[in-house]
């Protein structure tokens, strides 16, 4: 075989070196002494047991979780598979149907756990963790993860949405103060337009989900200007899409991101947000091309290495302010884990996660956000989560969550996002709320 | 056949297909030079720029390939599995199809052309149409074939069996067409003088095929190794048993937020294809033509 050696002989080589530089780092976990193991006792013992979880957190979040959750392995002797796919909303589906369904996933929006409860395919919580769930968290937040009555889940992380992203020395340089109310929001904004930088910046490119972060401002602004009451019944369609009262909610975002005065800064005029991708649209603020940019607690992760968070460093964020200085709406979204399977193991491992144990200890190890009542501020790893918690903890906060993920998916991960497209496009606010509002599916 | 020739020789076509090449590679040119660009640089200016302020680093290369950090690339890890995905990925169907295409040209049976057409059809269907039936054929089992229920490495045995199902209309259908073109007399006369099956397939169709096969290999191994929509289905998504591919395409993070890192590992995980490529290019150009009318 002559022409076979060459390649077969690189190919070895190649394997081999892979193999010298690839395999040390599996030594096995440290053994632990079994005072460390004190606080996973009530878990019990699980040994030679395995948990699969399915999630769509990578890279460095997949690694602070799994690090998280190491000492809770160790001590239950259950062995933690975690497998993280950016393509889990898609891929769960045909892993369920398929039969080889994860132990565990994080669900990333209430529908698709609701889907798969209604499917008859997730198990119902055990009474442990039920008890854990209404002791850590709100009914609000536990009603995201009930379904026809049956508590199916846990929260596990929040995002609070409302965050508006400044540079604090521009703001200073400026003699800016952080607004308040919406009134001074925008008195702000015309301070800054005048003289001559566009106050806002925004992006909406994110793959299939393009137009989330127009989304989440609408539904900002419609809860600061109506309330919770009139977003609950927008969300749950009790009143139309298109109600004269979105259609104002939506003109107010557009008399800031569709006005070439104030949009897009440090990308060029009000259209080009269409364009501009989610995870850069904020990075003029560092350079003070632009002074604000509206965008979730997790941007903090999106800023370049080396930026510095907080009062008084490279940025910080404060809350989007409605009419009343006294209020806190606050629009957030969520991740809940929920159970395919009911083994012993599996619901130990439930168990810790809606623990506040697992909340404060996965905080230290990094940016994370959870709205469990246990959570200790001091834990959170930047500023903004501290605010994030602080915000969700206080009783004058009305955490609404995110619409376009409560919305039917055809909606709220359909022609919602496609309107907001065409919108930021120039296409009319009444043509592009009626569309969607044909859109919503009948039954 | 000549006057083609003569005509694609030409100055005008062959500056034409320079232009064509030249075009065609400026975007990967722009992903080489960016891979050496520091983070910083590539997520605020152009790959051009680098011309202007030359400022190289290979740090996109080490913390891809083993990483400092517990949160970066490793694809180290992930290499070892593509090789032991691939490699069997490609033998398999190569073994199988190269017997049956034997079987299906040299051998008289009945019902023999409309076997050849039915795995000819068999190419229609899609990959993705046959996912979950593999699933739950893994899971569940299937009539009298009992589940598989594979864990850790044996996992490796799922995507084998997938890239050689999927493969083998393909293989069987290029191998086929190359082996029945062959000129006939030669395999009577080796009848004659007395040969068996295992004689001709070895010592006759072998060497015969060779351009066809190479052809196959190639096509099927860049394929194998670049697949990711398999891989993330039945590898398991671990570092056990998941191949470059999909940490490739987890290790922008969450958010996306740290694809400079996708500069670098594009070539680390095209290294390989291009060795191949390469190594075999002069058998490879020769068997593009397999299977195809003569001229």
């Amino acid at each position: 075989m002559r022409f076979g050696a060459r390649p077969a002989l690189a190919f070895i080589a190649l394997a081999a070196l892979a193999t010298a530089c690839g395999v040390p780092q599996d030594s096995g976990a440290p053994s632990r002494s079994t005072a460390a193991c004190g606080p996973y006792a009530r878990y019990g013992e699980h040994p030679g047991t395995k948990v699969t979880v399915y999630a769509e957190n990578r890279d460095r979040e997949a690694d602070l979780f799994e690090e998280t959750w190491a000492d809770f392995a160790d001590c239950t002797g259950i062995e933690v598979q975690y497998e993280g796919d950016g393509e889990f909303e898609a891929r769960i589906q045909l892993r369920v149907d398929g039969g080889s369904a994860p132990d565990v996933a994080f669900f990333p929006q209430p529908g698709l756990l609701e889907h798969f409860a209604q499917a008859g395919r997730l198990k119902p919580v055990s009474a442990g963790v039920e008890a854990l769930a209404k002791q850590g968290w709100s009914a609000d937040w536990n009603s995201y993860a009930t379904v026809n009555g049956t508590l199916y889940g846990t929260p596990l992380v929040a995002n609070v949405k409302s965050f508006v992203w400044y540079s604090p020395t521009f703001f200073r340089e400026r003699g800016l103060s952080v607004p308040r109310t919406w009134s001074e929001l925008m008195a702000v904004t015309e301070k800054v337009a005048a003289s001559g930088v566009k106050p806002w910046c925004a992006g909406i490119e994110s793959a299939e989900a393009t137009g989330w972060p127009v989304t989440d401002w609408i539904e900002d602004v419609l809860l600061r200007q109506q309330g919770t009451d009139v977003y609950d019944r927008w969300v749950a369609h009790e009143i139309p899409f298109n109600d004269p009262r979105v259609i104002k909610a939506m003109d107010t975002v557009g008399s800031i991101l569709k006005n070439d005065r104030y949009a897009n800064g440090g990308f060029g005029p009000a259209r080009s947000i269409a364009s501009i991708s989610f995870q850069e649209a904020g990075t003029p603020v560092l350079s003070g091309d632009c002074a604000m940019h509206r965008q979730a607690s997790f941007y903090a992760d999106l800023w370049p290495h080396g930026t510095e968070i907080g009062p008084d460093k490279d940025v910080f964020a404060f809350l989007l302010p409605g009419d009343d200085p006294a209020g806190r709406p606050v629009l957030g979204g969520g991740v809940f884990t929920a159970a395919f399977a009911d083994r012993p193991e599996v619901r130990a491992f439930q168990e810790y996660l809606a623990s506040a144990d697992f909340a404060n200890a996965r905080m230290r190890k990094g940016p994370f956000v959870s709205a469990i009542r246990g959570v200790d501020p001091a834990n959170a790893a930047t500023p903004v989560d501290r605010l994030a918690i602080q915000l969700l903890q206080d009783p004058r906060t009305q955490f609404r969550f995110d619409g376009s993920d409560l919305m039917p998916a055809s909606v709220g991960a359909g022609t919602f996002w496609k309107g907001a497209v065409d919108w930021v496009g120039g296409a009319g606010t009444r043509q592009v709320a009626d569309s969607v509002e044909q859109s919503w599916p009948s039954h | 056949m000549n006057g083609v020739r003569e005509r694609l020789a030409s100055r005008a076509f062959t500056s034409a297909a320079v232009v064509i090449a030249v075009l065609w590679t400026i975007p990967t040119l722009g992903l080489l030079l960016s891979s050496f660009r520091p983070e910083e640089e590539i997520k605020t200016t152009g790959w051009w720029q680098v011309f202007g302020s030359p400022r190289l680093t290979l740090d996109n290369y080490r913390e891809v390939l083993s990483g400092g950090a517990n949160s970066s690339g490793r694809l180290a890890e992930y290499f070892v599995n593509s090789v032991v995905i691939t490699l069997p990925s490609v033998l398999f169907p190569l073994v199988l199809a190269f017997f049956a295409a034997y079987a299906l040209a040299w051998i008289d049976f009945r019902g023999r052309d409309a076997l050849v057409v039915g795995i000819f059809a068999l190419q229609i269907v899609p990959l993705q149409m046959a996912l979950v039936p593999l699933l739950k054929l893994f899971s569940q089992g299937w009539l009298f074939l009992p589940a598989w229920n594979l864990t850790g490495p044996a996992r490796f045995g799922q995507v084998w069996f997938a890239h050689t199902v999927f493969s083998l209309p393909f293989a069987v259908f290029l191998l086929h067409n190359f082996l029945a073109g062959l000129p006939r007399d030669v395999i009577e006369a080796a009848r004659v003088d007395g040969a068996s099956h295992g004689t001709l397939l070895l010592r006759i169709g072998l060497p015969l095929a060779r351009p066809a096969l190479v052809t196959f290999a190639i096509i099927q191994f860049i394929w194998v190794w670049n697949d990711l929509l398999v891989a993330l289905t039945l590898s398991g998504g671990t570092a056990e048993t998941a191949p470059m591919t999909v940490r490739l395409a987890s290790m922008a993070g969450t958010y996306g937020n740290e694809w400079q890192r996708l500069t670098a590992g594009a070539f680390v995980a095209a290294f390989v294809p291009l060795l191949v490529f390469f190594s075999l290019r002069r058998h490879f150009a020769r068997g593009l033509l397999a299977g195809s009318v003569k001229g």
